[in-house]
């Protein structure tokens, strides 16, 4: 119930936003506040020494196919549904003053977006699981479309069909599984009893040629969305145009929703498969951590390419993704510890880059890191909060962001020896990157254009902070995290190794 | 279960008889009514619905629910799928006369006929859904052939009008011509006219050597031609972005909607019930077939959409491309498959005729048809804007959207079967139709209206219009009592 409550009181709440006038303001506001404070109870409250699934509803919903409103939590969706309830309100206060035209129009959508993602990391019925998926695409193509920068048409619609076309192949998949699951009449959607029948040893499921293809559609989905090269085209441009609030979601949120999937679907449900593509044997062996070296190597080159401060950090977050990845492909209990938990650091830091980067353009109106110098005499306060999220982000012990990366690459070490150490070179790229735009925006001489630039003011302030403490509290105590699914990734673990 | 004689079977047609009873007296009250500016024809017409629905609902419920009856000495059969379209038909037929009512392009001098001709054309879909018999399914097509190709040309002033009917009329008598030529070759091989003999029949035959498989495929193929001429399936197709581009907007949401699903209930009957057996596809592998022009009507359908300036032609290309889909869940016309076709078609009236009453609102108060005529519809519009992205996003199969349900319902059918190509084929094919449908959305949200940007405003009558379509296209997907429905409807057909 308290759970069905957080998914949908962002919905009822679109719906009051749609039929209240304008200026009862503060209560739209308030809205996404509802969400957060039943995550700091779930957050309290959820008991941390099971792997169980806690605050479970099942109930009928189309009878015809099977389908259940199957909704629970284990240590990795809590996890991620704090993220989310977290980044709601702080997106809110971000928009506020931003957000010009058609306000309710745009906390309408959010809020829609907000049931989405909560309903994706909730849900435990496979069919209701890819509705919550699809669920985020419509409102974020129109909050990119309507409130986005110049070519914000060209990248909404990119967003979309590139999306589209990966779930797309992941109903496939998903069909496919459902019609495997037993006889006309005994079918399921149930992920918990999926994931049981796969690994039966002479069920349907527990076919490898048939994991690996299954494993490949839904794959392909979630790949786009994390973004995996080669489907992250779609990510710089996405995050270029967005409104800030947005780029926060879709870096925050968005992109886990890809590495979440992978760790409840293709993991979890598919063993065989997944050990077909990292088992470390051949090409295909090696196929998975070689996509996320890719993605690390790839992305922060092309973040030290760029000029554009925001473009910087969306090809940033790339790279980041790709230590997600190694760690899943790593399938042991240090791996995938790093990797959730990068999931979650991720999204605090990459949060507070684009809402950094956000303050900037709000002032100067263009994003050109060569365009400004010497700013750490004129705005302070913004070059230290600046500072500490450029550590935080490209690794340095104490802060948050060091220990899920070096889980990752820890976990990978043990199974993809030489991809792991040139993986590294992500690292000294990405402090490269960081440290050099440090230098061209806060160092140097100050720009006379903006001698008169103001400081960060003390709502943007009230939304770096939660996320600065975050970075600072995991970074020397990262077992808070940890803890809320350490059983439910050694649960994990002993099904992959039970292969 | 032998078929009623002529006299029995009078009560279980009343709601035909009631069309019929109900057209004529259209003609005459327009004869009294001298004040043209008059909306009781059309509310006469709409009373006929009305009335035809009860009626149907009643002979259901008192006959109709347990088996199949078989009227007029087995001419046509009553039986819950031909209810089942009947229901969806006359809500069609409906939606279409309050469309009219509030459409502007329409003559008023010409209304009389105009409502009787869309009674009399439902009439004929009645038939087309309820015929067992070669002969009944001809002279039904033909009545709803001939009566459209005058509602399509119904525009006397405009030369397009004209054009469409002129092209509906050539195409559907060469559609025709091939489809009776098809239908005699059956009735001189099997020696019988009777749906439910003719496929048994044939098996025979072919097994004995009697007849070969070349000629019950040439005789399927040209059936086919007046079939998929119908549900405009490539290559039968050409006639349609024509003809609804033509066609008063009206009567181009009914034809995209009650004549496709007329054309689909005569498809069900006549390849589910008659050539369904196994022992005749081993001998034509017409599945195959079906599978190639189903996937030919959505990919040329969606490709052909993409360039459209034209929100009616675009929408007629779009419905072509649904064509497609629904013929997926009739490739192996497995009970999933047609349940799937039924519960596609129920979803699909609502999400197009919303569509296109979105183009009567639009056409009306912008006076444009092309996609430029949508432009910053959301800020002067914003509540039909909305409306139109539900039906856009449920077109495109967007969850939660029914859309997506029957969408969903179709392709699980197809996977069944193992036609994954046909399965990818056809979701790819979602993800290109989005690409059109988005340019909708484009143009209503993201630019701004060049000139004055004032508000429209519409009648309170409108929006409760509106959202009979807007709710259904919601919510039909998350209630179990359609997928009964239309499982229900499929399990009473026989199958050989």
């Amino acid at each position: 119930m308290l759970l069905s409550l957080m998914i949908f009181i962002p919905l009822l709440g679109m719906i009051a936003v749609l039929l209240l006038p304008r200026e009862s303001e503060e209560l739209i506001k308030r809205v996404t506040l509802i969400p957060l404070a039943l995550a700091v109870y779930l957050f309290i409250s959820y008991d941390r020494s099971t792997a169980g699934t806690q605050y479970v509803v099942n109930a009928p919903w189309i009878d015809a196919f099977n389908i259940q409103y199957h909704i629970g939590i284990d240590g990795l969706s809590v996890t991620l549904l704090l993220l989310t309830a977290l980044l709601g309100p702080i997106c809110v206060i971000a928009s506020w003053r931003n957000i010009e035209k058609g306000i309710k129009a745009y906390m309408a959508l959010f809020l829609l977006l907000e049931t989405g993602m909560l309903g994706f990391f909730a849900a435990l019925d496979l069919f209701l699981f890819y509705v919550f998926f699809e669920l985020t695409l419509l409102p974020m193509y129109f909050l990119i479309g309507i409130w986005g920068g110049p070519r914000r048409e060209y990248a909404a619609i990119k967003f979309f069909l590139y999306t589209l076309f990966g779930s797309v192949l992941m109903l496939v998949a998903m069909i496919a599984v459902y019609l495997n699951s037993g006889d006309p009449g005994a079918r399921t959607f149930d992920i918990p009893t999926l994931i049981a029948l796969a690994s039966t040893e002479g069920h349907a499921l527990n076919n490898l040629n048939f994991q690996i293809w299954v494993f490949l559609g839904f794959f392909i989905g979630f790949a786009v969305k994390v973004p995996i090269f080669p489907f992250h085209t779609w990510l710089p441009d996405a995050h270029v145009e967005a409104p800030t609030a947005i780029s926060v979601i879709l870096a925050g949120i968005l992109l886990k929703m890809g590495t979440y999937g992978l760790v409840r679907v293709n993991m979890a449900m598919f063993p065989l498969g997944l050990d077909h593509f990292t088992n470390g044997i051949g090409f295909w062996g090696n196929s998975l951590a070689l996509l996320g070296f890719i993605n690390i190597v790839y992305g922060s080159f092309c973040a030290l390419a760029q000029t554009d401060f925001k473009k910087l950090v969306a090809y940033s977050s790339i790279g980041h993704m790709g230590f997600v990845i190694l760690g899943l492909a790593a399938r042991n209990d240090t791996g995938i510890t790093g990797a959730i938990l990068q999931m979650f650091n991720h999204g605090v830091i990459s949060a507070m880059l684009f809402l950094l980067v956000g303050v900037l353009y709000d002032r100067a109106h263009h994003r050109e890191i060569n365009g400004f110098g010497g700013l750490g005499t004129r705005m302070p306060v913004y070059t230290g909060i600046t500072t500490l999220a450029f550590m935080a982000s490209l690794g340095l012990p104490g802060l948050s962001g060091f220990v899920g990366e070096a889980l990752s690459l820890l976990g990978a070490y043990d199974e993809f020896k030489w991809l792991t150490i040139l993986s590294t070179i992500g690292i000294v790229v990405g402090a490269a990157y960081f440290l050099w735009t440090l230098q061209r925006v806060f160092l140097g001489n100050l720009n006379p254009k903006y001698e008169d630039l103001p400081e960060i003011n003390g709502r943007e302030i009230l939304t770096l902070v939660p996320l600065a403490i975050l970075t600072i509290l995991l970074g020397v105590w990262p077992n808070l995290a940890i803890d809320m699914f350490r059983e439910s990734v050694t649960n994990l673990v002993n099904v992959l190794q039970a292969i | 279960m032998q078929p009623l004689s002529n006299i029995d079977s009078l009560l279980h047609f009343s709601p035909e008889i009631l069309l019929v009873i109900f057209a004529a007296a259209v003609i005459i009250l327009d004869l009294v009514v001298k004040n043209r500016e008059s909306v009781a024809v059309a509310h006469l017409a709409l009373v006929g619905c009305l009335c035809t629905l009860a009626a149907v609902l009643f002979i259901h419920f008192s006959f109709g629910n347990e088996e199949p009856v078989a009227l007029f000495l087995g001419m046509i059969q009553l039986d819950v799928f031909a209810t089942f379209f009947k229901v969806l038909l006359l809500l069609a037929t409906a939606a279409t006369i309050l469309f009219s009512l509030r459409s502007e392009e329409l003559d008023a001098k010409l209304k009389g006929e105009y409502y009787a001709l869309l009674l009399a054309i439902t009439l004929g879909m009645f038939l087309m859904a309820s015929s067992t018999n070669l002969l009944m399914i001809f002279i039904a097509l033909e009545t709803v052939s001939l009566t459209s190709y005058i509602l399509a040309g119904f525009l006397t002033h405009s030369p397009r009008s004209s054009e469409a009917a002129f092209k509906y009329i050539t195409y559907g008598a060469v559609a025709s011509g091939t489809m009776l030529f098809g239908l005699s070759l059956l009735f001189g091989m099997a020696g019988t006219g009777d749906l439910t003999q003719i496929g048994g029949r044939l098996t025979e035959l072919l097994a004995s050597g009697e007849v070969s498989s070349l000629t019950v495929l040439i005789a399927i193929t040209f059936v086919l031609a007046g079939v998929g001429y119908k549900i405009a399936s490539v290559p039968f197709h050409m006639w349609s972005p024509d003809v609804y581009e033509g066609a008063p907007i009206p009567i181009t949401a009914f034809l995209s909607v009650a004549s496709k699903s007329a054309g689909f209930a005569l498809f069900i009957r006549f390849f589910y019930t008659g050539f369904g057996s196994t022992g005749l596809m081993q001998f034509v592998d017409w599945p195959f077939m079906l599978a190639i022009v189903s996937a030919l009507t959505m990919t040329v359908g969606n490709l052909a959409a993409l360039p459209q300036q034209n929100v009616k032609r675009l929408l007629a290309y779009s419905s072509i491309a649904h064509g497609g889909y629904l013929l997926m869940g009739g490739v192996l016309l497995t009970s999933e498959g047609v349940g799937a076709i039924l519960f596609y078609l129920l979803v699909y009236l609502f999400m197009n005729l919303g569509a296109f009453y979105v183009v009567v609102l639009v056409a009306n108060e912008m006076g444009s048809e092309t996609i430029d005529g949508y432009r910053g519809l959301g800020s002067r519009a914003p509540l039909v804007a909305l409306a139109m992205v539900v039906f856009l996003a449920s077109l495109t199969g967007l969850p939660p959207l029914a859309g997506f349900f029957g969408k969903w319902l179709l392709f699980t059918a197809v996977l069944e079967q193992g036609y994954y190509w046909l399965a990818l084929v056809g979701l790819l094919n979602s993800v290109v139709s989005l690409y059109y449908y988005a340019r909708i959305f484009k143009v209503m949200y993201f630019e701004d209206a060049e000139e004055e940007t004032s508000h429209v405003s519409f009648s309170t009558g409108t929006f409760a219009l509106l959202s009979t379509f807007v709710i259904p296209t919601i919510f039909i997907g998350f209630l179990n009592i359609f997928y009964t429905f239309s499982n229900i409807s499929v399990s009473v057909l026989p199958m050989q």
